[in-house]
């Protein structure tokens, strides 16, 4: 029986296997930032190891980092920092500090360079790792124990996964994006929906997007439970590929994409679940509780929790409205918002940025609305503002930021008041995740900039012509 | 780690489903480099609330958390292990774990017991009625054992043994340093380095 993308590269990398012990699987590439860290960095120096492969590892400073200024001025998040600057000294990892060119979000970053390839294993003590599934790579979060254990053997000892399809038919709709595309996959299948295996997200949608927006899908991947997402390399990838950093050169660029031409799901194989999903019926959407699953569409209302079946799910909603300040029954659009955050691992990337200043151009940000834009690198940075976009964002009003988690998570400065509310690109809405009693409803770059403009949740079309 | 064999302990019922990693451990506390020291950050933003289950004197000082489903959703941050073990648990039950919550939790000693909704259930009920009920969970019996329920839980027959000797996976992988060594004779030579390139 043929195999299954995913199977295809677990098969590639066991380097040892026994009957009733979980596989050893090789790392290719283990990134590193300073949050889940220096407690593994300890234990390797507590037993005495070393790091086995310094060379495939590579670490970066962004959940704690100021946005708006080269220093960190807390002293808890500046101990943090320096202690990845000491570890990485002393072990030989490479490291983008602050002010570094290329410094920025571990999973921004990782494709930046070109250290990111298909057919990879990629881990990172960060859950959001499953971005980097959008070449072809099994890549997914670990907690720090296991990031002591890649230090120290290159290896983990993983239980084999169950493999999921998600198949995406039609086509998005202009104005659509793949961010909508995963809020409305996560709204249909439910938070746990993904538990326990890695997926293959395939059909004519997913092959039709973008790579960034490829990294958008899997980056949600672990918001619907799922240990990994994965897309099929093809054209699209070995084009963002070609030229980086870090990409093969020469003869090795052949001799690659050769290896990468034989990583899709054969015909014959089966996977253990399979999900289906017509991409020509998505529209703009957005969360309205406090999981990712919480969202509707931005045309519907907030859902009525006495509609849901009684029990876990109705209780959850209940809580979530509380908390978010909601009744039942008002229509999204006018949900009014204090702050937009623009950025994060799953938004914070070139086409997020273009695409939000397409619908911010020549317009001006809402008036008592704090709006910033957090490119998800200084590479991205720069590039923005080679193509002038930091002008347009500028002359609406937003904030013009450095590179980092900011918003996303509440570990910097960058956070919302008790009681505020967000339209944001990021990844999670959970209570105070953005900062003790902020409220966060998830949305794409084109609702966000629109969010903007208005001061309410909206798409662009909702916007008057300039 | 330590090695797992029986618990017994009491009980506190927390009835909420998806209970995700950021209010096991709000991230502010994730700014500390120690491994120790999280326990007064479990749940911080809930337990300001006097009426949270946390607060109630009559669970006071138990061991076993009783959890709706899919918990430790969210970021991968073993510190929301540590929290919950530095708080005083030894044993979580759900009817589902997220994934990295449940690998971390097995990591660090801190038992994932799975049950089926109905039991979890029964489980909630019974230490609601009666907080001092006594909970046994026996890891070589892989059993959960309160009042009249007696519930079976899966794990792994290697991660069971694994947690009875209370062995070290780092120390077992570096047993196999000539298979590692093997593979990576076979590694391609174009795979990626990460120093930085001139």
């Amino acid at each position: 029986m043929g195999r299954t993308l995913a199977e295809k590269v677990w098969d590639a990398h066991v380097v040892r296997q026994v009957d009733g012990e979980p596989d050893l699987i090789y790392i290719d590439l283990h990134l590193v930032h300073e949050v889940t860290s220096p407690q593994a960095f300890d234990g390797l120096r507590l037993a005495g190891r070393g790091v086995r492969r310094p060379e495939l590892t590579v670490a970066t400073e962004d959940h704690n980092v100021p946005t708006d200024a080269l220093t960190i001025s807390d002293p808890v998040s500046l101990r943090q920092v320096e202690t990845l600057r000491s570890n990485c000294q002393e072990f030989g990892i490479p490291l983008y500090s602050m002010g570094n060119a290329s410094q920025g979000i571990v999973h921004v970053i990782g494709p930046q360079l070109g250290v990111t390839q298909p057919g990879m294993t990629i881990v990172c003590g960060d859950s959001h790792t499953s971005t980097h599934g959008a070449f072809g790579a099994l890549a997914f979060g670990i907690g720090t124990s296991e990031v002591e254990h890649v230090l120290a053997t290159q290896t983990l000892p993983l239980a084999r996964p169950r493999t999921m399809a998600v198949t995406v038919e039609g086509r998005l709709q202009p104005g659509v994006s793949s961010k909508d595309l995963v809020l409305a996959l996560i709204a249909q299948v439910g938070t746990g929906g993904g538990q326990g295996h890695v997926v293959e997200y395939r059909g004519e949608a997913v092959r039709a997007l973008s790579m960034e927006s490829r990294m958008t899908v899997c980056n949600m991947s672990i918001e619907w439970g799922a240990r990994a997402g994965m897309i099929a390399p093809d054209e699209t990838t070995y084009a963002y590929l070609s030229g980086r950093p870090h990409a093969p050169q020469g003869p090795d660029w052949a001799a690659a994409v050769a290896a990468w031409e034989r990583l899709h799901t054969d015909q014959d194989a089966r996977y253990d679940k399979e999900v289906f999903l017509d991409a020509s019926a998505v529209t703009p959407f957005v969360t309205w509780g406090t999981n990712p699953g919480q969202g509707v569409a931005l045309d519907a209302a907030v859902p009525d929790p006495a509609a849901l079946p009684a029990g876990g799910e109705r209780d959850a909603a209940l809580r979530a409205l509380a908390y978010m300040g909601l009744t039942p029954g008002t229509p999204m659009r006018e949900i009014a918002v204090d702050t937009v955050f623009l950025g994060s691992c799953t938004n914070g990337r070139m086409e997020d940025l273009r695409a939000a200043a397409d619908v911010v151009r020549g317009r001006r940000v809402a008036k008592g609305v704090r709006a910033l834009v957090v490119p998800g690198s200084m590479l991205v940075k720069l590039q923005a503002e080679q193509e002038g976009l930091d002008t347009v964002f500028r002359e609406a009003g937003f904030d013009w930021r450095n590179a980092g988690c900011s918003m996303c998570l509440g570990m910097n400065p960058d956070t919302l008041a008790p009681g505020e509310r967000s339209a944001s690109t990021s990844n999670r809405n959970f209570e105070g995740r953005q900062g003790r009693g902020g409220r966060t409803h998830l949305v794409s770059p084109e609702v966000a900039a629109a969010t903007a403009i208005t001061g309410r949740l909206s798409a662009p079309a909702d916007l008057q012509e300039v | 780690m330590d090695a797992f064999s029986t618990h017994v302990g009491r009980a506190v019922p927390l009835r909420r489903s998806d209970v995700d990693t950021d209010q096991i451990i709000p991230s502010d506390w994730l700014k500390r480099v120690e491994r120790t020291g999280f326990g007064a950050g479990l749940f911080s933003e809930w337990r300001e609330d006097p009426a949270f289950v946390l607060n109630q004197e009559q669970y006071a000082g138990a061991s076993v958390l009783v959890a709706g489903e899919n918990f430790g959703t969210g970021s991968s941050r073993e510190h929301a292990v540590w929290a919950l073990q530095d708080h005083g648990f030894r044993v979580v039950v759900s009817e589902r774990f997220a994934d990295i919550f449940r690998g971390n939790s097995l990591k660090g000693g801190l038992l994932p017991v799975q049950l089926p909704a109905g039991e979890v259930e029964a489980l909630m009920s019974l230490v609601e009625s009666d907080p001092s009920t006594l909970v046994t969970v026996d890891l070589a019996a892989r059993t959960l054992q309160a009042g009249d329920l007696v519930a079976a839980f899966p794990l792994d027959d290697f991660t069971q043994w694994r947690l009875l000797q209370g062995l070290d996976d780092i120390a077992l992988t570096l047993l196999q340093d000539e298979d590692i060594s093997a593979y990576e004779v076979k590694r391609p030579a174009r795979m990626p380095s990460t120093r930085p390139v001139a």
